[in-house]
This record gives structure tokens, C-alpha cells and sequence, in this order.
């Protein structure tokens, strides 16, 4: 058996049975690593000489299951650089609390990190300092991003699940590039503790899995109130699993007309209109709906997301941890650091954040931004008063030719013009695998609800995977 | 708005990174470009909408006033670049 082809919940339940052997699933996965990521290059710091740990738990939700995460999410005393040069060699001195949970629940965590754009700045994965992770249906294509790696993982079978930050689309958008299932909690649900940040009010740690069941099961063990961070809600959690009943009649689904616009990929339309056809043929009700400001997401997030990125940045100086540039004096210290550390994106976001928190430019940029993601949030508040959720693309295109777009910051950022007002709006969203283009590129469909409505994603998601085959389909590696 | 080279130098002071010239040409260019696009966040009426710094009706967040455990030195010191009994050390902050 390959056991690399499981899922969560089959491990899960076998490991509890004590069918597997102590450590069968991470060797098999190991191996599997070992066989493909050369091509697919998922994983960073492959040749550092780390053993597997984390030994076979056979009780718990998760027993058994090997969890991969990125590179922004901390383990203590192991690597956590978020692919970035200034973070070379740091070692976390404490556990993500995601972590702790995830141990906790019986799960194993894979000593080796997913790649990501640096600081979770791209919707590529190429802007990492370890080189681009390479999209498993397609080679020469992109994962997606920040998260590209995580995703690339799951869809390969180098991973069981994932984890994966979310700031304006780093989980929905890579997910659906590389045909598996990525949810963005609420803004709160689960602890950022140990994450490091870009944006402190967009982030989220969310899971990446091979299906819904797969999705719901992590979320049961990571989400929550942790007094560690003071932005987690304390919000009962409930078991996610039981939203998944196959059963979405009278579901009430909201379409937007601004996502569906002149500029998208035919094809994605196409398949987006069978995917909805096929919702209501299960029982839901469809309605056109607008979030008029929806047009103004890129902008307001690129102003608002840059802003904080730029403060949160500020902690990289070469005093505590990371990189240090060698002068005798302080300032020269700060600046070639922080030159010689962090890549070209990383820099345009510190210099376009700083520039709109600069004295004279600030209540036209940022404070403007901020009545505007006012506007975007009144938008969704008025279509969740008569709706369920929200149907869209994930993503305008299926995943990109690697090198396209590197050199064009405005045309990488537009990608996400589907994923960042569930952000900006605080609210949970998931993309699920809906079908293929005719050159057998995955497209992912995005479904929203309303704050702490999970399990409203859950059901509508279960409900069509169940009855449809795409999350089965493996790319030819 | 129009971005200057010295308008991106001056930021980039303020970020404390230093660029190499072809990259300061570079960034002001790219810059200018995302800004244009920025720019229609001038389109919508903001008038009288309250500005959203954070999503959630969340607000003083406090816990109890005990002590916890907190890192200790060695744990704290263990990345440090350059480090001397109990210290950071950095170049000589006043000359």
C-alpha cells in the first residue's frame, strides 16, 4: 500500500486501530519525498541532516498523521527562515501554539518546511530565496502563492496535510492552482502565535488537505481561543465534521456579477458556471448578487497590507536573531542587513508600506484604505443578511507559466483579485478543486461565508465533492 | 501621484535598507506603476465612513496580572549574531 496516497482521516482511523507499524507512514512518505521532490522542489533545507522525530502517536483525531508546514510557521529549535536570506539559520526558541495543538491531537510534524514566497510576499512562490517550487500538474507552471509549496505537497502525495498562512489569498489561490482543497479560517479562529507576521490584521494559519473531511478534521484540532494571542476570539469550536452531510437543499448561494467579469479565462468561466449548475442540481438556490466595491480590493490591500508589513519588518535588524551585515557602525548595520537580507519584493512592500504611513501621504493612502475596506465589509454584511454564502472563481486563470510574471509586480498582485476580500472582510473562505482546463490544469472554486461560518463551507464544499470526482484526480509525476 | 527617485531614496532611509542604484531605478519605476493603479482608491465616497483598523468588535484584550513563565537567557541569546555573558552585542551606539 502507498501510504503517501492517504488521507488524514484514513491514517487516522487505521493508526487508532494500530494496523500501521510505528513509524510506516512517515518512512513512506519520506521515501516518496526522496523519489519526486527534485522535480516538484516543495520542501527547503532537504539536506540538512534531521531525523523524524516526532514518533507514531496511536490515539487522537490525528494519530498518526505527518502534518507539513511553512516556513513562517514556527517548531522549536528547528529551522524557521520564511525563505527569506535575513532569516538564515534561525532556530525558534518556542512551538507555534498550531503546533502544540497539532501534537497534541496525536499528529507527527515533518522536520522539513514548505516553500513560500519570502515573507509570504507572492502568489508565486518564485520570490523565494530557495529557488520556485514547481507546479505538480504542470512543471514549467507555478504552484501559486505565498504558500506554493504547501500546496505543490499535497497535491504531489509528499504530504498528507498542510499548513499554510493566508493573507490576501497565500492558501485559496495556490490550492486552487495545484487542485486540492485550502481553507482561510475567519480572522481570529485560530492563534497566530508563533506565525510570523506580514499582516497582523489578514493573517491567518490555515490547512491544506486532499479532501474536505481532511480540512474540517484539522481545523477541529487548530482552531480556537489562545490567550497567546490577544486577536484569537473565544468563540466555541465546534466539530466541523458534522457539517458534513452530503446535504445542501435549500442552501442559499450568492453569485457576484464583479467576479465574474470581461478579462477572465474563458475557461474558468466555463467551468465556474457547470460547478454552479451542479450546486443547485444538489438542492441549492442560486442569486445574483454585487459587492460593488469589490474592484477596489487589490488597491486597498496593497496600501494596507504593505503598511503593516513594513512595521512588522522592522524587527529584522540584525541585533537578536538572523543575518548580520559586518560594519562598526549601528545605522550601517540596519541598512546593509536589511539590503543584503531581504529579496525584491520584500523590499517594494517595505518601501511602498513606508511611503504610505509617511508623514504628508498618510491620510491619503492608508487612512483612505481604511474607510474603503470599511466599504468592502458593508458589501459582503449586506449579501450574508440574504445569503448563505458566496460562489466565485478562487483564482481569474489557471496556475501561470514560471518566469511570467516575475518582472511585473502589479500584473503578480492582480491574481489575487478573487482571494483578498475575504481578508479584507475578516471572513473564512475555502477553494475546492471544480474541474480542468483542456491543457489539464487544475481550477479551483471559491466558497465565503459569513464570520465564524465554517461549517457553512464545509457542507456546501462536502457536499460537491461528494458528488463529483475531481479531488480524486492525481497529476503524472 | 508622481514618485521621484528622491522620494524613494528618502523612503528607503526611513526603512533603513540600502539599495544599489539600478535597484533604486528599478523600485521607482515599479513603485510609480503600483501607485497609478492605487490611485483610484481616490474613486469611492468615503465621506462620513469610519475607517476599519481591525476586523473584529474585539477590544482590551487583558489577561490577569501574574507572572508566567518567560524565555530564559539562553534560550533568548541562542540566535544572537554576536552575544557576550547576558548581552546582545551591537557597534558602538554613541560615539
Amino acid at each position: 500500500m502507498d501510504v503517501f496516497r492517504l488521507t488524514a482521516h484514513e491514517i487516522a482511523e487505521q493508526s487508532r486501530k494500530k494496523e500501521f507499524t510505528a513509524g510506516a507512514v512517515l518512512s513512506g512518505l519520506q521515501a516518496r519525498i526522496a523519489a519526486i521532490d527534485g522535480k516538484v522542489r516543495a520542501y527547503v533545507r532537504k539536506n540538512g541532516d534531521v531525523p523524524f522525530r516526532d514518533t507514531l502517536s496511536h490515539s487522537g483525531p490525528l494519530s498518526g498523521v505527518p502534518v507539513t508546514l511553512k516556513d513562517n510557521i514556527c517548531t522549536e529549535g528547528f529551522n524557521t527562515e520564511c525563505c527569506s536570506k535575513i532569516l538564515a539559520g534561525f532556530k525558534p526558541p518556542y512551538d507555534a501554539t498550531v503546533v502544540t495543538k497539532l501534537r497534541a491531537a496525536g499528529a507527527s510534524i515533518l522536520p522539513l518546511k514548505a516553500n513560500q514566497d519570502e515573507f509570504a510576499f507572492g502568489s508565486s512562490t518564485e520570490n523565494s530565496c530557495f529557488g520556485p517550487t514547481h507546479n505538480p500538474w504542470d512543471l514549467d507552471r507555478v504552484p501559486g502563492g505565498s504558500s506554493g509549496g504547501s500546496a505543490a505537497a499535497v497535491a504531489a502525495d509528499e504530504a498528507i496535510v498542510a499548513l499554510g498562512s493566508d493573507t490576501g489569498g497565500s492558501i485559496r489561490q495556490p490550492a486552487s492552482f495545484c487542485g486540492v482543497v485550502g481553507l482561510k479560517p475567519t480572522y481570529g479562529r485560530v492563534s497566530r502565535y508563533g506565525l510570523i507576521a506580514f499582516a497582523s490584521s489578514l493573517d491567518q494559519i490555515g490547512p491544506f488537505s486532499k479532501d474536505v473531511r481532511d480540512s474540517a478534521l484539522i481545523m477541529n484540532t487548530i482552531a480556537g481561543h489562545d490567550p497567546m494571542d490577544a486577536t484569537s476570539v473565544d468563540v466555541p469550536v465546534p466539530d466541523y465534521t458534522a457539517a458534513l452531510t452530503n446535504d445542501i437543499k435549500g442552501l442559499k448561494i450568492a453569485i457576484p456579477k464583479e467576479y465574474f467579469v470581461e478579462g477572465m479565462d474563458p475557461e474558468v468561466k466555463t467551468i465556474l458556471q457547470e460547478a454552479i449548475a451542479k450546486l443547485q442540481t444538489l438542492g441549492a438556490s442560486t442569486g445574483d448578487v454585487s459587492l460593488p466595491h469589490s474592484k477596489y480590493a487589490v488597491p486597498v490591500y496593497y496600501i494596507l497590507g504593505t503598511a503593516e508589513a513594513s512595521s512588522n519588518l522592522g524587527r529584522f535588524d540584525g541585533v537578536q536573531y538572523g543575518l548580520r551585515a559586518k560594519t562598526k557602525k549601528l545605522v550601517e548595520m540596519y541598512t546593509k542587513t536589511r539590503g543584503e537580507g531581504f529579496g525584491a519584493e520584500a523590499k517594494r512592500r517595505v518601501l511602498l508600506g513606508t511611503f504610505a504611513l509617511s508623514h504628508g501621504y498618510y491620510d491619503a493612502y492608508y487612512l483612505r484604505a481604511l474607510k474603503v475596506r470599511t466599504l468592502i465589509k458593508r458589501d459582503f454584511d449586506a449579501v450574508f443578511n440574504q445569503f448563505d454564502c458566496i460562489v466565485t472563481p478562487t483564482a481569474p486563470t489557471p496556475a501561470f507559466k514560471i518566469g511570467e510574471k516575475a518582472e511585473n509586480p502589479l500584473q503578480m498582485y492582480l491574481s489575487d483579485i478573487y482571494t483578498i476580500n475575504a481578508n479584507l472582510a475578516g471572513i473564512p473562505a475555502i477553494s475546492i478543486p471544480c474541474g480542468f482546463t483542456k491543457k489539464g490544469l487544475p481550477v479551483g472554486l471559491q466558497i465565503m461565508a459569513k464570520p465564524f461560518a465554517e461549517e457553512t463551507l464545509f457542507r456546501a464544499a462536502h457536499a460537491y465533492e461528494h458528488n463529483t470526482q475531481w479531488h480524486t484526480m492525481k497529476p503524472a509525476l | 501621484m508622481a514618485l521621484s527617485k528622491e522620494t524613494v531614496q528618502y523612503v528607503a532611509d526611513l526603512s533603513r535598507i540600502s539599495l544599489e542604484p539600478q535597484e533604486l531605478e528599478k523600485f521607482s519605476l515599479q513603485l510609480q506603476t503600483i501607485l497609478d493603479f492605487i490611485d483610484q482608491l481616490k474613486e469611492p465616497d468615503t465621506a462620513g465612513v469610519e475607517p476599519t483598523s481591525h476586523i473584529l468588535p474585539v477590544s482590551n484584550v487583558f489577561r490577569d496580572d501574574v507572572p508566567s513563565p518567560c524565555l530564559p537567557v539562553e534560550k533568548t541569546l541562542a540566535n544572537a549574531p554576536e552575544k557576550e555573558g547576558n548581552f546582545f552585542v551591537v557597534p558602538k551606539v554613541i560615539e
